[in-house]
């Protein structure tokens, strides 16, 4: 079986975009809820039966041909960092972190696709993409919940489809979400427009952290909020139009920056340049505010095309599990942010500072793979 | 800003649709991991403000308070959930508690989900084997009823047929 350091020496490619283009979706996720029938749901169980449920349902899970060497293990097994490092890559929920005997997460080598047994649901199977495509990450996924349906026996109604602890995900189980990154939108005073029409047409969106409409890092997760009267590809296909829109506004928003500011732009770069490179104390909220700058100025030719990439694995390294379980000690916050701080330097010290970049209307940096501004 | 739920600075601000119109809730950090928020495919916001106000805490305020005094004695008989427990919890204890809370059930969903009826993905096979559960269930009575009036011969024949059923799918053993 695979060990815990080895899951999370590397970071997952999703996390990092691979080839995709993440430039402005960074993940897409889709998320099941499916249960046993007649089998108490987790919340509701007695210890015992949680258990039996788990010895049922762990060694169909590992038999999985995607889940082959998979990293399997049984809450109880694991620190609380070690939980909070999986909660803070996406890989299990903090509500499962919250949770130890009875309870276990498989989760695949490449991190793609995880599974949490005994969470508010007795399985909640989460399939996670770079960039957008939903599609693919559902259809990774169902494949997944075929097999499993054919060793379990899931709790289905004709009428009320998947039945689920809370009816609120109810019918499909499906949750499908994507992570965004809107500096552009946030910069340009858009933001608040843009998410008031996405929570009209019925969609969940949320700002990860952050004052008002603004938040932190300037990540946004859209997501569907009715599971129950909807297909899965109608579920799916409205979210990805909505999706693609909001992109193609930060894409433009970008572009117009850039056209319209070009001294606004070039001063945050240089400064967020500055202090992620120079600053020896930096909290989480400064580091992800400058990230989000860096990655904005990356995706138009300011930095080195890898530098999205870099700043990604960042967004992650930076978070307080992260930098506790690579120290191998409890930090304080304080020595947090000297930890911090000390990580942007090293990853920094090769990134050259940001060059000129002029507005070149017939040129689309975002719609193309090289976003280096033509001589 | 400041929390809704306590008096602290609130950090985490969530939008949602409820019930067609736009909800806000602010929350601060402690109060949003306290309820499940920071992740935010685990959570909707109709759940949370299935009452009304989220000020009047999440957990606690019954939902049927108008029906509850005549589903007081009801369980589920599969695992004892009460409705009680699901106007406390508003979560339910087994697949067999929808059956029993059906009605309770249909009145809340409105305000949390866009149709009343799944359109979605099938098990492959649930039909198959929903009409065989049937069969089973009909031969199973017929053996009953063959047995108790000493009808061996029929007994001995519908025994054969269970049996054969029963290894096309064996995930339908009697519960
Ligand atoms: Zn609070
Ligand atoms: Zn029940």
């Amino acid at each position: 079986m695979m060990r815990f350091s080895t899951l999370i020496r590397h970071p997952a490619e999703w996390m990092i975009g691979g080839t995709v283009d993440n430039a402005v979706v960074l993940t897409s996720r889709i998320r099941l809820a499916r249960n046993l029938r007649k089998i108490p749901f987790p919340g509701w169980a007695t210890a015992a039966q949680r258990r039996e449920a788990m010895d049922l349902m762990l060694p169909v899970i590992q038999e999985l041909r995607p889940m082959k060497d998979a990293f399997a293990q049984s809450l109880s097994g694991l620190t609380a960092v070690q939980k909070q490092v999986l909660v803070e890559r996406h890989l299990i929920s903090r509500e499962h972190a919250a949770r130890t005997e009875g309870s276990a997460a498989v989760i695949e080598r490449r991190q793609t696709l995880s599974i949490m047994v005994n969470e508010e649901d007795h399985l909640r199977m989460q399939s996670i993409r770079p960039g957008l495509h939903l599609r693919v990450a559902y259809d990774a996924l169902n494949e997944v919940d075929d097999a499993l349906q054919e060793q379990l026996p899931f709790a289905f109604d004709r009428k009320l489809g998947f039945l689920t602890t809370c009816p609120t995900n109810l019918g499909t189980g499906m949750r499908a979400s994507a992570m965004l990154h809107l500096p552009a939108l946030v910069l340009s005073n858009q933001i608040g427009q843009v998410l008031n029409a996405i929570a009209r047409l019925g969609l969940a969106v949320r700002g990860l952290y952050g004052e008002g409409t603004e938040s932190l890092g300037n990540l946004y997760q859209i997501s569907n909020q009715s599971t129950l009267g909807e297909s899965e590809p109608q579920i799916i296909e409205q979210l990805e139009r909505v999706i693609s829109q909001v992109a193609m506004h930060e894409a433009n928003a970008r572009l117009k920056l850039l056209e319209d500011e070009p001294i606004m732009l070039h001063d945050k770069m240089g400064r967020s340049f500055g202090v992620l490179k120079h600053a020896w104390l930096m909290d989480s909220k400064e580091a992800l505010n400058h990230l989000s700058v860096v990655r904005l100025g990356a995706c138009l030719g300011f930095f080195p095309k890898e530098t999205v990439r870099l700043c990604d694995t960042l967004l992650m390294e930076i978070q307080p599990a992260h930098l506790q379980l690579h120290c191998g000690q409890k930090l304080s916050p304080e020595q947090r942010d000297e930890r911090r701080a000390q990580i942007m330097r090293l990853h920094l010290q090769n990134v050259t500072s940001p060059v000129t970049v002029i507005s070149d209307h017939n040129h689309h940096p975002l719609s193309d793979s090289n976003p280096s501004p033509e001589p | 800003m400041k929390c809704d739920f306590c008096d602290k600075k609130a950090t985490v601000f969530l939008t949602q649709l409820v019930e067609g119109q736009m909800k806000k809730v602010c929350l601060c950090e402690s109060c949003a991991q306290d309820k499940g928020v920071t992740d935010p495919t685990g959570f909707s916001l109709a759940d949370m403000l299935i009452t009304g106000t989220p000020t009047s805490a999440i957990l606690g305020a019954p939902i049927f308070s108008s029906k509850k005094r005549q589903s007081d004695e009801k369980k589920c008989p599969h695992c004892g959930f009460s409705a009680d427990d699901l106007s406390r919890v508003r979560r339910f204890g087994c697949s067999e508690c929808y059956d029993v809370f059906r009605s309770e059930m249909e009145m809340i969903l409105p305000g949390m989900q866009i149709g009343m009826t799944h359109v979605g993905k099938v098990p492959r096979g649930h039909e198959e084997k929903h009409l065989h559960e049937e069969k089973i269930e009909r031969l199973r009575s017929q053996l009953d009823a063959a047995i108790q009036s000493e009808n061996y011969e029929a007994a001995a024949r519908l025994r054969d047929e269970l049996r054969q059923l029963e290894t096309l799918f064996p995930g339908l053993s009697p519960s």
